[in-house]
């Protein structure tokens, strides 16, 4: 195809060229207009269609997938169209452009606007003034917002608690993750030991919730213990505790909590490192066990190396999934029991409090909170090498 | 030799035992409310699944009449060979034969068991907490006029299709973008490069919450609110940073020399995304894929906000919330509806298993 | 338009011969009537009330519906069938098919059907959160069903609400109590109305093993302690006490401490509390929390004991009574709760209630309430008709046929209710010497449905003591 096109630009004859030129114009032109015609009557028949649900659900799906394919296809081929300089510099953007401007609309724009309202009290920005007059007006606060996130009880507590869910929680989710894996690559019952392990991912957190509730379940004493836990542990003559609420111990009740993700996401980051230890090339493995190494030995020096970008990626995720932290919490204590995170408050102070500009301070603080874990994936970036 | 081979077995055997214990504790949390799904909703409120094992437990074998016995509840009292007050024969006291007296209720209207331990099951199962799961609960209304209008619940099935509709989509757009982007990440040079990327890894933190609103409101703009293409995008918008992260990590991490021979080769760009790059990445895509489907299939929040406002389009998290009551601990209900929503996800995780199979990357990469 | 407003006048027409041809009818049947019968007296005065209800009929033509309506409103030209074909969405705290949802669109079958109007109910448990985020993003549902005046007064004061100032004062003040008018004013302005609410000073009781020992149903505070003792004596413990709801543990004990605010000190102090003006930290707010804490803080009255009762779901803490022989004799708790109770229960014969005793005659028989309210966000008539309709008990039916709660109209009857128990409850409130709004839903969201529970919480789970949760809680008020 490559070929093709550039023997044709190598075409001397200018009639050749006008004609190919206008050649080019006209399916330059064209495809996409068909393409975007095609998509846009999918749209409306699923907008507006009445045919029955079995028939929008089929339209949709290959509408919604092979239209985002085409829409590809058709750009590719238009700036393949173009001499070499402009197809040089204007494909990168093809395969990197809609992921950006996705991603600008529904993310960046709205966390530039979040960061606008945590300047202004709970109210927000006085939307009818234009922006230079919502900075004169009353509700303007400067980062006395932020002041607040930093010094309140309740979020002084949640960033303790975060900081609890980030070192043990994602340090354990990806410890047994990757032992989960590796030992699974040389048992004699993989694909069901990495099913079962898998299967908590396949849980929503209100599911999860439901089936720790029947772990945790709490009963007075002297009445029939119906939550596993507390069953044990009376039945060695412990007192049953509602383990989650347990302020006593306070702030390791957080731990209840903590083990219901390490539950989940053990399952994420086993498929995760799974699909990594399968890329290990056997004949290196081979070679170092012939060397007389020992399988620890093995594990430490070939595997983990060799899955480092894995392990990196992993972790960045489960970080950043547990700085999140939101389902868990809210559905098993609702922040109650000195178990509140960050992004509790943030919904707390968002939509049940109704103070805007408090919540959209909490949001961007978790933004900074994860400047480090930017750094640090950068580093990791640079190393690589485009062509 | 001999002691090399006798070593392997032991091995072996230690990382299947390791394993098998780490799997137990993982399944037995989802194992209980399993068993406890087959259970009716009195026996779940009052006892541990675990009964469906053998258990000890103690049985009465007579009453004793304690109106007539003289017995004087507040001092202590002798009741066939066992001694104890009030609170001690509440708890049941032994007596040396191996039985257990045991009063039961208060002084007033108590009464007092002998009690022996026997071995029982309890292998009473119900497939009622799934037949109101999944056929829906039907209402009695008592009217005025003193008859009694049952309204009948509705079925599951068009909520499962509209999951469908919103979950396949909304796995299969945010990929393939994230596929294309990651590819250019890692392979191709343009100015910007790099910011772009930390935007990328900046956004994975934002919470989604904070974009509802305008979005919303741009959706209302261009009248898409309520309609399959608008959640297909917001969850294309909300996956997207992790589906890119995560893929960009994978296909950087494929062997250079791959591609490179396929450059030389005179292969575009999109030739070897699709023919070469797309395929060795299978793996990638597939757990990226599960993780995706099961986020869009459980999600209920966005589903609520662009979806929301037409109730044609419920979906199966609409419906367990329902089936959680307004107010409700319903735990026969929640236990059949927790594994009634995760019925398809699950199967989509054994139909795509074989894609994390050893294999098949690295025949693809010999290849 | 035009064929739709000529179908429209075609039936009218049709609707209005009709009439006329009854209205010719009946006063031939009364003249016979005399000629038939000696008692020719009662008939004619039978015939004038005829003759009068024949003209108005001609005059209105209006058809037969099942509900009250306002004279003149949206809602008698809906009746008219003015907005046939039009959708009115609806917005709520519960799930649209859920026990609750199914009532709500069981209310609102007589209203569909006398006016043509779709009424899309689209409610869900996000409530709080996705009704601030439609509002904010200009996608207002029309009319929503707040479960707490708190949220529904944020919304007002924002000016995102239309006020109901188009329905008359005088159909308003026939339709309710004028108390109930309070729960739906704020700053002066009548924004919304009440719909529907569960009385919340009751105390439920195991009812056949309750008559076996013989306990009595107690008058006074007082008595109901010395009952509580009692039970104590007898072996058991009388309360059941579980505060524990996820996010929203403590309500159950800020429910407590409203009733024991009602029963210890005066209204205004009351209202004073509610609006912010009286401390957290004051003798009154204290005096409340210990008259319950007496109780709730000893072992030997509690089922499971204090530690219990934080971890204990409000849901299932009732179940101790219902076991046999009961583990506990005594459960606080609004009539909602019922559908907590074992399956197969019946009012009557398993299960009874009484009125909360007061605890100082000085302020009365107070009696606690709380319930939803509807608001309307977009004006158009035919929203101002679904409001309208709400005035009416018939909105209501749903909950009054199927049970659990009750109508906040004081035009509903004894025929409506499809329990005694609801209705039970219902004449309780309409004896008591005054009532109250559930004064957490009233506050601000950040004591209300924030500090207020969680502070409580700790008090009750002993990880703080009183003075401090107290304090906690007045630092955290908005001002």
């Amino acid at each position: 195809m490559n070929q093709a096109s550039s023997k044709g630009t190598q075409d001397k004859s200018v009639a050749g060229e006008i004609l190919s030129f206008i050649g080019r114009v006209i399916l330059a032109v064209s495809i996409p207009l068909i393409a975007f015609y095609v998509l846009y009557l999918g749209f409306l028949f699923l907008r507006d269609s009445d045919a029955p649900r079995e028939v929008i659900t089929l339209v949709a799906i290959v509408w919604g997938v092979g239209g985002v394919g085409l829409l590809y296809w058709v750009f590719n081929n238009l700036v393949e169209r173009l001499p070499d300089v402009w197809r040089g510099r204007l494909l990168p953007f093809v395969f990197v452009g809609p992921a950006m401007a996705i991603l600008s609309w529904y993310l960046a724009i709205p966390t530039l606007r979040t960061f606008w309202i945590s300047l202004f009290d709970r109210d927000g920005p006085p939307e009818e003034l234009s922006l230079f007059q919502q900075l004169a007006s009353d509700s303007f606060v400067g980062l006395s917002n932020y002041i607040a996130v930093f010094t309140e009880e309740l979020m002084l507590e949640a960033f303790r608690n975060n900081l609890m869910w980030i070192i043990i929680g994602s340090t354990l989710s990806v410890v047994f993750g990757l032992l989960i894996a590796v030992l699974a690559d040389r048992s004699s019952f993989e694909k069901t030991a990495k099913s079962l392990i898998f299967l908590p991912m396949a849980i929503s957190f209100v599911g999860a919730s439901i089936i720790w509730n029947f772990i945790y379940e709490y009963r007075p004493i002297g009445q029939t213990q119906i939550g596993l836990l507390n069953s044990i542990v009376t039945s060695f003559g412990g007192t049953p505790q509602a383990w989650p609420q347990w302020v006593a111990i306070l702030p390791w009740n957080n731990l209840f909590l903590i083990v219901i993700v390490i539950w989940l996401q053990a399952g994420f980051s086993m498929v995760l490192f799974s699909a990594a230890l399968k890329g290990i090339p056997e004949e290196l493995m081979e070679a170092a066990r012939m060397d007389g190494a020992t399988e620890i030995q093995i594990f430490f020096r070939i595997m983990v190396p060799y899955i480092r970008g894995t392990i990196i990626s992993v972790w960045t995720t489960i970080v950043i999934f547990t700085l999140k932290i939101f389902d868990v919490v809210w559905v098993m204590t609702g922040g109650q029991f000195g178990t509140h995170v960050i992004a509790t408050q943030f919904y707390r102070q968002s939509f049940t409090n109704r103070n805007s500009g408090f919540g959209s301070a909490i949001a961007i603080v978790l933004l900074i909170a994860v400047i480090p874990v930017m750094i640090y994936n950068l580093k990791q970036f640079r190393e690589q090498e485009a062509f | 030799m001999k002691s090399g081979k006798r070593q392997k077995k032991l091995g072996l055997l230690l990382v299947n035992a390791t394993l098998l214990l780490l799997v137990l504790l993982w399944t037995i949390p989802t194992l209980g409310i399993f068993v406890s799904s087959f259970r009716n909703r009195e026996k779940i409120a009052n006892t541990g699944w675990w009964r469906v094992f053998p258990y000890r437990d103690w049985q009465m074998v007579r009453e004793i009449d304690i109106q007539n016995s003289g017995l004087d509840p507040d001092g202590v009292m002798e009741i066939e060979g066992a001694t104890g007050t009030f609170e001690e024969f509440r708890a049941g006291v032994e007596t040396p034969d191996g039985k257990r007296i045991t009063w039961i209720g208060n002084k007033r209207l108590g009464r007092v068991e002998v009690q022996e331990q026997v071995w029982t099951i309890d292998w009473d199962f119900t497939l009622d907490n799934y037949k109101q799961v999944l056929g829906g609960q039907d209402f009695e209304f008592k009217k005025p006029d003193g008859t009694v209008q049952i309204v009948p619940g509705d079925n599951m099935s068009s909520a499962f299709m509209n999951s469908l509709a919103v979950a396949i989509p909304s796995t299969a757009i945010p990929i393939l973008i994230a596929a294309f982007a990651a590819y250019a990440f890692a392979w191709m040079k343009f100015p910007g490069r790099r910011w772009m990327f930390i935007l990328i890894v900046a956004l994975l933190v934002v919470p989604l919450q904070i974009a509802l609103v305008p979005i919303l409101r741009d959706y209302k703009a261009l009248n898409l609110n309520g309609t399959f293409l608008a959640i297909w995008l917001a969850h294309t918008g909300f996956g997207l940073a992790l589906a890119t992260y995560l893929l960009y990590n994978y296909i950087s991490g494929l062997p250079r020399d791959i591609l490179e021979s396929a450059f030389i080769d005179g292969a575009s760009h999109f030739t070897v995304f699709t023919r070469l790059v797309l395929p060795l990445s299978v793996p990638a895509l597939a757990s990226f894929a599960i993780f995706q489907f099961l986020w869009v299939w459980n999600d209920y929040l966005v589903a609520l906000i662009f979806l929301g406002g037409n109730p044609e389009f419920e979906l199966v998290t609409q419906r367990m919330a329902a089936i959680v009551g307004s107010r409700g601990s319903e735990w026969h209900l929640l236990t059949a509806g927790a594994f009634v929503s995760m019925a398809l996800p699950l199967l989509v995780f054994f139909s795509m298993q074989r894609f994390f199979v050893r294999g098949l990357l690295a025949g693809s990469v010999k290849g | 338009m035009n064929k739709k407003s000529l179908l429209w006048s075609m039936i009218s027409l049709f609707v209005l011969a009709s009439i006329v041809l009854a209205a010719c009818g009946t006063p031939a049947a009364t003249e016979e009537a005399p000629a038939a019968t000696e008692e020719a007296p009662a008939a004619t005065e039978e015939a004038p009330a005829a003759t009068e209800e024949a003209p108005a009929a001609t005059e209105e033509a209006m058809p037969e519906v099942s509900f009250d309506y306002p004279p003149g409103g949206a809602l008698e030209a809906a009746i008219k069938g003015e907005y046939t074909g039009t959708t009115v969405t609806v917005d709520g705290a519960f799930e649209g098919n859920d026990p609750d949802g199914v009532k709500f669109a069981e209310s609102m079958k007589a209203f569909e059907e006398a006016t043509g109007i779709t009424v899309n109910y689209i409610g869900n448990k996000e409530f709080e959160g996705s009704i601030a985020i439609r509002v904010d993003a200009g996608d207002a549902p029309d009319i929503v069903d707040f479960p707490q005046p708190g949220l529904f007064a944020s919304f007002v004061r924002s000016g995102d609400i239309v006020p109901v100032d188009f329905i008359s004062d005088e159909w308003l003040s026939q339709q309710y109590n004028p108390g109930w008018r309070e729960f739906n004013t704020v700053d002066g302005v009548e924004a919304g109305v009440m719909h529907r609410y569960s009385g919340k000073s009751l105390v439920w009781y195991p009812k056949k093993a309750w008559d076996a020992a013989g306990y009595q149903v107690p008058e006074t505070w007082d008595d109901l302690v010395a009952l509580t003792q009692q039970i104590a004596d007898d072996g058991d413990t009388a309360w059941c006490i579980g505060i524990e709801s996820g996010a929203a543990t403590g309500w159950v004990a800020t429910d407590w401490t409203e009733d024991m605010m009602l029963r210890t000190t005066s209204l205004e102090n009351y209202d004073a509390w509610v609006a912010g003006d009286l401390a957290f930290d004051s003798p009154e707010v204290r005096k409340a929390i210990e008259t319950w804490s007496s109780v709730w803080f000893n072992d030997a009255f509690v089922n499971g004991g204090r530690s219990s009762i934080v971890s204990t779901f409000f849901g299932d803490a009732p179940g101790g009574m219902f076991n046999d022989p009961p583990n506990c004799w005594l459960h606080r708790q609004a009539n909602f709760i019922t559908s907590f109770f074992p399956e197969g229960t019946v009012y009557g014969e398993d299960y009874g209630f009484f009125y909360l005793p007061p605890v100082d005659p000085a302020y009365g028989k107070p009696f606690l309430v709380a319930g939803d309210l509807v608001a309307m966000f977009n004006d158009r008539p035919e929203v101002r008709a679904l409001m309208e309709y709400f005035t009416t008990p018939q909105s209501a039916s749903g909950w009054l046929e199927g049970g659990g709660a009750i109508s906040a109209h004081q035009t509903a009857t004894q025929d409506m209710y499809g329990s005694d128990l609801d209705y039970g409850v219902s004449q309780l409130v309409a004896g008591a010497t005054s009532f109250r709004f559930d004064g957490s839903d009233l506050m601000p969201g950040e004591v209300g449905a924030g500090t207020f529970w969680s502070e409580i919480s700790s008090y009750v789970a002993g990880s703080k003591d009183l003075d401090a949760a107290l304090q906690a809680i007045d630092a955290s008020w908005p001002r």
